[in-house]
């Protein structure tokens, strides 16, 4: 049993939660993930980690609640356990000094991307990050991305807290405005990732994408997760989740991720991609 | 003395058109009566081959002498001394190539059945009360440590062994249960869970400690283990990665490797979808690719989950089928349909990202190819669509390579098997040992038993310990 030593709600469908796992703590990196059960009879399910705490032994996570284990997961408080807690699986990103960097996170996303953004920053890069929710109440960690980031741009698609637009806007207007940016990460919906893919693509800027298809095991046992990636199967949880935005077979990926379209239904109107419907 | 009955007690067994919709065991064990009749049929010859027959060298005649004797639990403790894992080594067993091939009785009529008593004999024991008490000698304590990383059948044997022989033992297991492929694979109407997780007790009752949750390799390294207070560590990490047929389509939903289908139905239990939450998305028409024991497994899975038909596509014929015959006996007379001689060469979708359908062409044998089997070449213009809108792949499976690849010093071969000296299940990397599926690719349970007790003995003469 892996203890919830602390629970933060970002907003009213997603939370933050901090899980007692010192041996995944001593070893997480940012870009990896970790595979939970919330009780004995649960599904498997992969979530990024959001943090860690070395000295404390301790994990952080967020979960939007989209269906029934990431609801049921909802109901816990602090104190108490989910039954299992296994990681950090899949590959650590690719950190370096690159110059100027971007980050651009919507979703889960705002929390994930921010021991990424860190690491960056300590390796030297200048950190340009964006994010975007529909609504004011659907941001979160504003003040945890701001901290590691340079500049760090907050829109909202009907305007209610920072710049009315997505993500796209901000990107482009810097791009066009001439700045080096030298390579993006971006966490989020599978149609914000392509999208974003597609701009950067036109600016030759090298883009690296999470991604998080359906997964059973995380361990490269069951292959649940393969994804195209320049032609290639991969398998996410092992030779990822981080992949060249770039190469991704993103209709592939859209197409294995509605795998359950019953429980589609289920899924929470905040959280699904504006554009494409998916989360 | 009286003649021998040359034919064998037949095992009593669920009817086909019942079993096809049940997950219950499809073999429903001896009753005394029959085990002591098989028993008695043994003419106990001072050859005694089945013992040698037998990859863990299970004294045979003489646990089947005391079944004929009716001494229980001495028959219990002859097998137990030699085999801790005998209710799924009685069941999963191919007893047919192994003991009961060089049975002497074989020459004249049906050979003992070894397997079934050995399960008799476990079951037995299982229905007694405090059978979790270990009823076996164990070495006084010495004082020494190892690791054993995963939790299958050569990872429990190996801890099984060195436990016995005094040694402080932690398997390491990266699932949230115990049993490896025991509990992932190889579905319930043929291995129980109970009985898996009856025996995973046993060991833990010799003193080994099991670690659930741990992927050795990302939250520690084989090396962290070696400094971190481990004398020895054993490798018996299996072959967990799926192959696949890089086929045109293959990614479509619908698509499954075998291992994907097997273990969201027998470890996350998606064949009680009221209970667990595990889903498993699957249409009415489902093909497996595959002629192993593992595409009937899953065939047989199809079947009790309700598909109207479901098929085993082969490019070989039936003769050549690496499946127990015993298994695709089953498989047929349940109502699995075998397209043999029959190759896919693509996939179509539904247009909205679902298989729908299965390009195949028809083959036939040529001359035996390096397996020694007679190699299936295409026939020309025999291309046909098979409509299917689930497919199962069960092409096999090669080791995972998230051990060796996190592992400086320990040598692999080109097809990802990490090189051992067969007699001892060293490998090339100081005070590490390795064996089962993860040094031999995929082959059966008890190969992979025999080489994790070859490594315990090892890794015992290592530690300095005495005889177990």
């Amino acid at each position: 049993m892996y203890k919830i030593l602390c629970r933060e709600d970002l907003t009213p469908t997603a939370h933050l939660f901090e899980v007692e796992a010192p041996s995944i703590a001593r070893k997480a990196q940012p870009g990896q993930f970790i595979i939970l059960m919330v009780d004995e009879k649960g599904e498997r399910i992969p979530l990024t980690i959001a943090d860690w705490d070395r000295r404390q032994g301790s994990v952080s996570i967020v979960v939007s609640e989209v269906g029934r284990t990431t609801s049921k997961l909802s109901r816990l408080k602090k104190g108490d356990s989910v039954a299992h807690f296994v990681g950090p699986l899949g590959k650590p990103a690719e950190i370096d000094n690159f110059g100027n960097v971007a980050c651009l996170a919507i979703g889960y996303g705002m929390a994930t991307i921010v021991p990424i953004a860190r690491a960056l920053r300590e390796a030297g890069n200048r950190v340009y990050s964006i994010i975007s929710a529909p609504t004011k109440t659907d941001l979160f960690g504003i003040d945890r991305l701001s901290e590691v980031s340079d500049t760090l741009i907050v829109t909202t698609s009907d305007g209610s807290y920072g710049e009315q637009g997505w993500v796209i806007e901000p990107l482009r207007h810097r791009l066009d405005a001439g700045e080096p940016i030298k390579r993006a990460f971006v966490i989020g919906s599978v149609c914000m990732m392509k999208l974003v893919s597609a701009v950067t693509k036109e600016f030759g800027i090298k883009t690296v994408v999470s991604l998080n298809p359906v997964m059973v095991d995380g361990t490269g046992m069951c292959g649940a997760c393969r994804v195209a990636v320049g032609g290639k199967t991969k398998f996410a949880c092992v030779d990822g989740p981080e992949f060249d935005g770039h190469e991704v077979d993103w209709n592939l990926l859209m197409a294995r991720r509605c795998t359950y379209p019953v429980r589609l239904e289920e899924v929470a109107t905040a959280y699904r991609c504006q554009y494409c419907g998916q989360w | 003395m009286a003649k021998v009955d040359l034919n064998r007690v037949e095992m009593p067994k669920q009817e086909p058109h019942v079993r096809a919709k049940n997950f219950n065991e499809v073999a429903l064990g001896y009753n005394a009566e029959q085990a002591k009749y098989e028993a008695n049929r043994c003419i106990q010859c001072p050859k005694r081959s089945c013992v040698r027959g037998c990859p863990v060298n299970v004294d045979i005649l003489d646990f089947i002498k005391a079944i004929c004797e009716g001494n229980m639990p001495e028959a219990v403790r002859i097998l137990k001394n030699k085999n801790s894992l005998p209710g799924i080594c009685g069941r999963v067993c191919p007893q047919e190539t192994q003991c009961e091939e060089v049975c002497s009785l074989g020459k004249k009529g049906a050979p003992i059945a070894i397997g079934r008593l050995e399960r008799y004999v476990a079951d037995w024991e299982q229905q007694q009360a405090g059978s979790a008490r270990p009823i076996v000698d164990i070495a006084p304590a010495s004082g020494k440590r190892a690791a054993v990383v995963g939790s299958g059948p050569a990872g429990l044997t190996c801890a099984a062994d060195l436990a016995k022989m005094g040694h402080q033992v932690t398997i390491y297991e990266a699932l949230h249960v115990a049993g490896g492929v025991l509990m992932y694979g190889i579905p319930e109407f043929r291995l129980p869970k109970v009985i898996v997780q009856s025996e995973v007790n046993y060991v833990k009752s010799l003193g080994v400690e099991i670690t659930l949750d741990s992927v050795i390799g990302k939250m520690m390294s084989v090396d962290e283990l070696l400094s971190n207070g481990y004398d020895a560590v054993f490798l018996g990490t299996g072959a967990g990665l799926p192959m696949f047929l890089h086929i045109p389509g293959e990614n479509f939903t619908g698509i499954y490797s075998a291992n994907e289908f097997l273990t969201r139905v027998n470890l996350m239990k998606a064949y009680l979808p009221e209970e667990y939450d595990t889903p498993l998305p699957m249409g009415r028409l489902v093909a497996v690719i595959g002629g192993g024991n593992v595409a009937m497994d899953a065939a047989r899975c199809a079947l009790r989950l309700g598909a109207d038909r479901v098929y085993i596509v082969y490019r070989r014929s039936r003769v050549e089928m690496p499946a127990r015959a015993e298994e695709v006996e089953n498989a047929q007379e349940e109502g699995i349909i075998f397209k043999m001689l029959t190759n896919p060469l693509r996939f179509l979708g539904d247009g909205r990202g679902w298989v729908s359908a299965m390009e195949c062409i028809e083959m036939e044998l040529g001359e035996p190819d390096a397996s020694g089997r007679r190699r299936p070449i295409p026939k020309p213009g025999s291309e046909f669509v098979m409509d299917v809108d689930t497919v199962v792949v069960a092409l096999g499976t090669t080791p995972n390579p998230l051990v060796p690849s996190t592992t400086e010093g320990l040598a692999t071969t080109s097809e990802g098997t990490v090189v051992v000296d067969k007699k001892t299940g060293q490998t090339s990397k100081p005070r590490v040992w390795a064996g089962g599926d993860v040094a031999t690719g995929a082959a059966t349970v008890i190969s992979a038993m025999g080489a994790g007790k070859v490594a315990a003995a090892s890794i015992n003469e290592f530690l300095g310990g005495g005889t177990g």
